[in-house]
């Protein structure tokens, strides 16, 4: 089966050659199937976001591909990324990213009305992605009258809208409390348990913990990832004493 | 764990058979903390004799034995929960050790072996997260105890970030001081209660 994102050999270097060039990304492989939640940890600076615009096409790696449903991006033009981009992927940020003159339903349907999907269809669609997320009773509000964690499911609702297959995350339970941070990955979590490809970056083990595995960058590196996928073996084996 | 502390609990809400006791007792805690049952009965037979509880029949023996909290079980158990946790000085962890130790071993690359302590943990949390993610939601008990480990390892992982982060700044050729503690062999990493 084809990965939904592939990342072969990106590097990403910013300035010019010279003390002020600056390697965000070396040579990073990386492959998300549909279905899969993968968690890319490392601390500031490590290339974590920069890692995640390019996987969604919002900035092009300096060398290497990036292979999206098994298309090469570098070989499209500006307009197709851009479809590829509105039809395939959803982002969700740390400060949700909410158009504030929208309301919940009008946020989680503007890709599919971006797209040049009717309206009528588009409204529904949307409402069907809140309705998924707990939130059909929240459609008609304006970001301001949502809480911090219905802001987010909104986002959410908005990055997984009609059929998107790739769902990128940066530090998406940043500006949550505990519990409703629990809310918004159990939310990622089910979207890649029907069969969507999830990247989240963060610096959270917490946050990372949620995903089937976990990539370790630094310095712009892949430098480990995690081997045993949970609920493969019991943490009586290892877990804490009685 | 206090079993003895946690029957009396589970007694509060009502007079209960052994069995029934066990039976709850298992469940509620011993996805996480596994229990020998055996030891069930035994504190039963305690609880007995300090007078926190009462049988139906004093004689008997065995899993239909019926039993309630007394009035002095209800008053040591109110007690209970208001004290606070012990509060020993923090052992010397084994961990922070072995990270102090490895700055003056030659050859040994101190980021790398903070990775591969930082991965353990990571698995560890992420085991624990599943639990969490596939148990029932109104379990609020798994999930009070799940968070209770989630948040100790999170320490752990994040002692070790702030560690790699220290260590880009001390160059590699200043030798580093002495650890303050002699290493000894101790607890296992991740089990401390």
């Amino acid at each position: 089966m084809t990965a939904v994102l592939e990342l072969r050999q990106v590097s990403k270097v910013y300035g010019s050659a010279g003390p002020t060039e600056v390697h965000a990304l070396r040579e990073v492989d990386l492959e998300v199937g549909g279905g899969e939640l993968v968690a890319v940890m490392g601390p500031s600076g490590s290339g974590k976001s920069t890692l995640l615009t390019i996987a969604g096409s919002l900035e092009e790696p300096t060398t290497g591909e990036v292979l999206v449903g098994g298309s090469v991006l570098s070989g499209m033009t500006r307009n197709q990324r851009a479809r590829l981009r509105r039809r395939w992927i959803g982002y969700v940020f740390q400060d949700f990213n909410l158009l504030a003159g929208l309301t919940a339903v009008e946020n989680a349907a503007l890709p599919l009305e971006l797209d040049g999907v009717g309206a009528r269809t588009a409204h529904a669609t949307g409402l069907a992605a809140l309705e998924e997320l707990g939130l059909a009773d929240r459609a008609a509000s304006y970001p301001d009258e949502l809480s911090g964690g219905e802001r987010q499911r909104v986002a959410i609702a908005r990055a997984v809208v009609g059929d998107r297959r790739l769902l990128l995350a940066d530090e998406p339970t940043g500006a949550l409390d505990s519990v409703n941070g629990e809310a918004v990955m159990r939310l990622v979590r089910a979207a890649c348990k029907r069969g969507v490809a999830g990247v989240v970056v963060t610096h959270d083990a917490q946050l990372a913990s949620w995903a089937d595995r976990v990539v370790f960058l630094r310095d712009g590196r892949v430098v480990d990832q995690t081997t045993r996928p949970p609920g493969a073996e019991s943490l009586l084996t290892h877990g804490p004493n009685p | 764990m206090s079993v003895r502390h946690a029957l009396l609990a589970l007694l509060s809400e009502g007079p209960k058979y052994g069995l029934q006791l066990r039976q709850e007792f298992e469940s509620r805690t011993g996805e996480v903390w596994p229990l020998n049952v055996g030891q069930v009965y035994t504190t039963l037979q305690r609880l007995e004799r300090d007078g926190l509880v009462e049988s139906d029949d004093p004689e008997g023996e065995g899993p239909q034995k019926g039993f309630r909290i007394t009035a002095a079980g209800g008053r040591e158990l109110a007690e209970w929960l208001r004290t606070p946790p012990e509060t020993v000085p923090p052992p010397r962890d084994e961990l922070v050790i072995k990270v102090l130790v490895a700055l003056r071993v030659p050859g040994v690359d101190v980021h790398e072996l903070i990775q591969v302590h930082r991965r353990h943990l990571v698995e560890m949390m992420q085991q624990y997260t599943y639990l969490k993610a596939e148990a029932p939601e109104h379990d609020v008990g798994l999930a009070l105890v799940v968070d209770a480990e989630l948040f100790r390892l999170e320490g752990v992982v994040r002692w070790l970030d702030a560690a790699d982060a220290r260590l880009v700044q001390v160059p590699a050729a200043s030798p580093v001081a002495a650890p303050a503690v002699p290493p000894r062999p101790g607890r296992r990493l991740g089990v401390r209660r």
